[in-house]
């Protein structure tokens, strides 16, 4: 069996000597699409940070595709949308310009982009619906395109495992559905996808798993959630339950062990015994 | 004197030829430092570099070469004080920069050498520089050019996004390393040209003109180069010209050409942005136009809006807004909607 994309065992990051995720333990397999979710703060993007090798493990051990994180250079199997941020640089830069350095990945040093790399880069940004946008400053999009274009930077490294960081959050619905259209294909194409969102809206049908977080730990991994249960107060009431019983007796437990209902993370434990 | 003549005289060949070298490396250095917002990175090297020619003109040695010597070590120091991340970080380079310039002076005291000799590579004097600075200045910005545009697609990758160019598998600590690196020589190569205390000016306002206008990394750096080569080869000109009628100086000459250059593209800059606003799409609620609440049919029109009815389109979430008399309308139908 092919290693899973994804195995991150007894996780923990600390940012600037703060502790931030605590024991997280998660496994992605190939062609899942698992969605990240958990209220601002509770450390999605630490996570998906930690898990592309930007922020450094400060305890446990990191496996992507089968290689610890140290010792695996395989980039170009890796896609990374980070969490928008407000300030772009200072220079201009068209959308095709931006779209196309998501292929530098699998581009040779000091080579001009050859008709193969063009076609992928067209083709990301058809998926993405921008290919008309193409000349255009990049800093002349709304958000939401803005968005979709780190996602063509993405998808122009033909990668298979994606890092998705809040790619919905402040986006309108059309912007949400044409995402979910560009997700879906991805899907389809075989590729596995970890998506942070706080609300999944229209992306929810494609999701088979989801991960909830909470003050840096893993509360919740299992069958997708609709966005209601996440928030739901009976939900976050078990949850709560969890917490304190972690604090009275001490004992670090892996989530899966003390969450009752959720079967899928207990059905893969056996293989994972497999691979040790 | 004739301009035949004029460049004839092998003291103004040999300036004319470092001018277009300088011209082409500086603002290709300058366009990743101001995609990276270190606009005045090449300044406070170029404020290092002072103590670079000083130490150059105590101990006997040529002060180019001391003097790349001196600014590679300052844009080392500068990496990896900002590398730390340190909050302090711009105060630790402001002591390195005035400590630079301070040291070159005072060194300069020490070694009984006059204020004008340092003068000539503070403010640059292109028309007294020697065949070997010229090959110098030709291998070095040879060098840079080569490199700036030879690796542009990783610098670029690195300056718009450094973390993603990290997960691309890019090691941001060399590229970035490399940018001061270049900085550093341009730093040097342009201090016979237009003077250390100038060199920022030649790396940076090429790049501030043609971003004005350009929408494109590429366009701007190309742009960028055209503007500084314009600008060193016509201050020196300029400045022979003049110089039969008074004392100018070509390295404030090139300088001022390079800003005389923006100020005429600014109009044009403040009219594209100013466009770019006005079209930036809506991002506000689209009304559903099937709720009767929502639902606001705007008076009759006299004409059709459509994409060449002359008023403003602007994206609102699937559709476009016509813009006319202070009215967002939407068409729906046979009518339009207010948005
Ligand atoms: N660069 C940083 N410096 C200090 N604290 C940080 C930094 N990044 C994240 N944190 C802290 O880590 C916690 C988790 O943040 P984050 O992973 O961004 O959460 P989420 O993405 O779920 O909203 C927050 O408490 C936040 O304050
Ligand atoms: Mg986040
Ligand atoms: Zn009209
Ligand atoms: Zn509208
Ligand atoms: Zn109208
Ligand atoms: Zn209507």
């Amino acid at each position: 069996m092919s290693q899973p994309p994804v195995l991150l065992r007894d996780g923990a990051v600390a940012v600037g000597g703060r502790p931030i995720l605590r024991h997280i333990d998660l496994r992605v397999d190939a062609g899942e699409f698992v969605a990240l979710m958990g209220a601002n703060g509770s450390g999605k993007s630490t996570l998906v940070r930690a898990l592309v090798g930007i922020r450094p493990l400060t305890a446990g051990r990191l496996q992507l595709f089968g290689t610890d994180l140290g010792r695996f250079h395989d980039w170009s199997r890796i896609g990374f949308v980070p969490q928008r941020g407000g300030a772009g640089s200072g220079v201009p830069a068209s959308v095709w310009e931006v779209v196309a350095s998501g292929r530098l990945t699998r581009r040779r040093l000091l080579r001009p982009m050859s008709r193969h790399d063009r076609t992928v880069v067209a083709d990301a940004l058809e998926v993405v619906g921008l290919a008309d946008r193409a000349r255009d400053g990049v800093s002349n999009l709304s958000g939401g395109q803005q968005q979709r274009v780190l996602i063509a930077r993405a998808l122009a490294g033909e990668p298979e495992l994606f890092f998705l960081d809040e790619p919905t959050a402040g986006v309108d619905l059309p912007n949400q559905d044409a995402l979910a259209g560009a997700l879906d294909v991805l899907k389809q194409r075989g590729a596995t996808i970890v998506l942070v969102a706080h609300e999944l809206g229209p992306l929810a049908p494609l999701v088979d798993r989801s991960v909830v977080m909470r003050s840096g730990r893993i509360a919740y991994d299992g069958a997708p959630l609709g966005d209601q249960a996440v928030h739901d107060p009976l939900f976050g009431g078990m949850l709560d339950g969890m917490h304190s019983h972690h604090h009275v007796d001490h004992m670090h437990r892996s989530p899966h062990d003390v969450t009752p209902p959720m079967n899928a993370p207990l059905d893969r434990q056996p293989h994972e015994e497999g691979h040790r | 004197m004739t301009a035949a003549e004029l460049f004839a005289l092998p003291f103004m060949q040999r300036a004319l030829i470092a001018a277009v070298f300088t011209g082409l490396a500086a603002p290709v250095v300058g366009t990743y430092l101001v995609q990276r917002r270190l606009s005045l990175l090449g300044d406070g090297l170029g404020h290092v570099a002072v103590t670079g020619v000083a130490l150059g003109l105590l101990t006997g040695t040529s002060p180019t070469w001391t003097a790349v010597v001196v600014a590679l070590i300052g844009a080392v120091l500068v990496e990896v004080i900002r590398e730390r991340g340190h909050t302090n970080g711009d105060v630790a380079l402001a002591l390195l920069f005035y400590g630079g310039l301070a040291g070159g002076v005072l060194v300069t005291g020490l070694g009984g050498q006059s204020a004008s000799t340092l003068q000539s590579y503070l403010f640059g004097s292109i028309t007294t520089i020697s065949v070997s600075d010229v090959v110098a200045t030709m291998v070095l910005a040879a060098v840079v050019v080569l490199l700036g545009l030879g690796l542009s697609p990783q610098l670029f990758a690195v300056a718009q996004d450094h973390e993603y160019a990290r997960v691309a598998g890019l090691n941001v600590r060399f590229y970035n390393m490399l940018v001061a690196v270049l900085a550093a020589v341009s730093v040097t190569v342009a201090m016979r040209t237009v003077g250390l205390l100038l060199v920022s000016a030649l790396m940076v306002v090429p790049v501030a003109t043609s971003q004005q206008v350009a929408r494109s990394f590429r366009v701007t750096l190309a742009a960028a180069m055209g503007l500084g080569l314009f600008a060193s080869v016509g201050g020196l000109v300029v400045s022979a010209f003049a110089s039969f009628h008074a004392r100018v100086a070509p390295g404030p000459s090139i300088v001022l050409l390079a800003l005389a250059c923006y100020v005429v593209t600014w109009p044009m800059g403040a009219w594209l942005r100013r466009r770019a606003r006005l079209r930036a799409p809506f991002a506000d609620h689209v009304p559903d136009s099937a709720d009767p609440d929502e639902h606001d049919i705007s008076e009759q029109h006299t004409h059709d809006h459509g994409p060449d009815c002359g008023h403003v389109a602007v994206p609102h979430g699937d559709h476009v807004d016509y813009l006319h008399d202070g009215h967002r309308h939407a068409p729906h139908g046979r009518h339009y909607d207010e948005h």
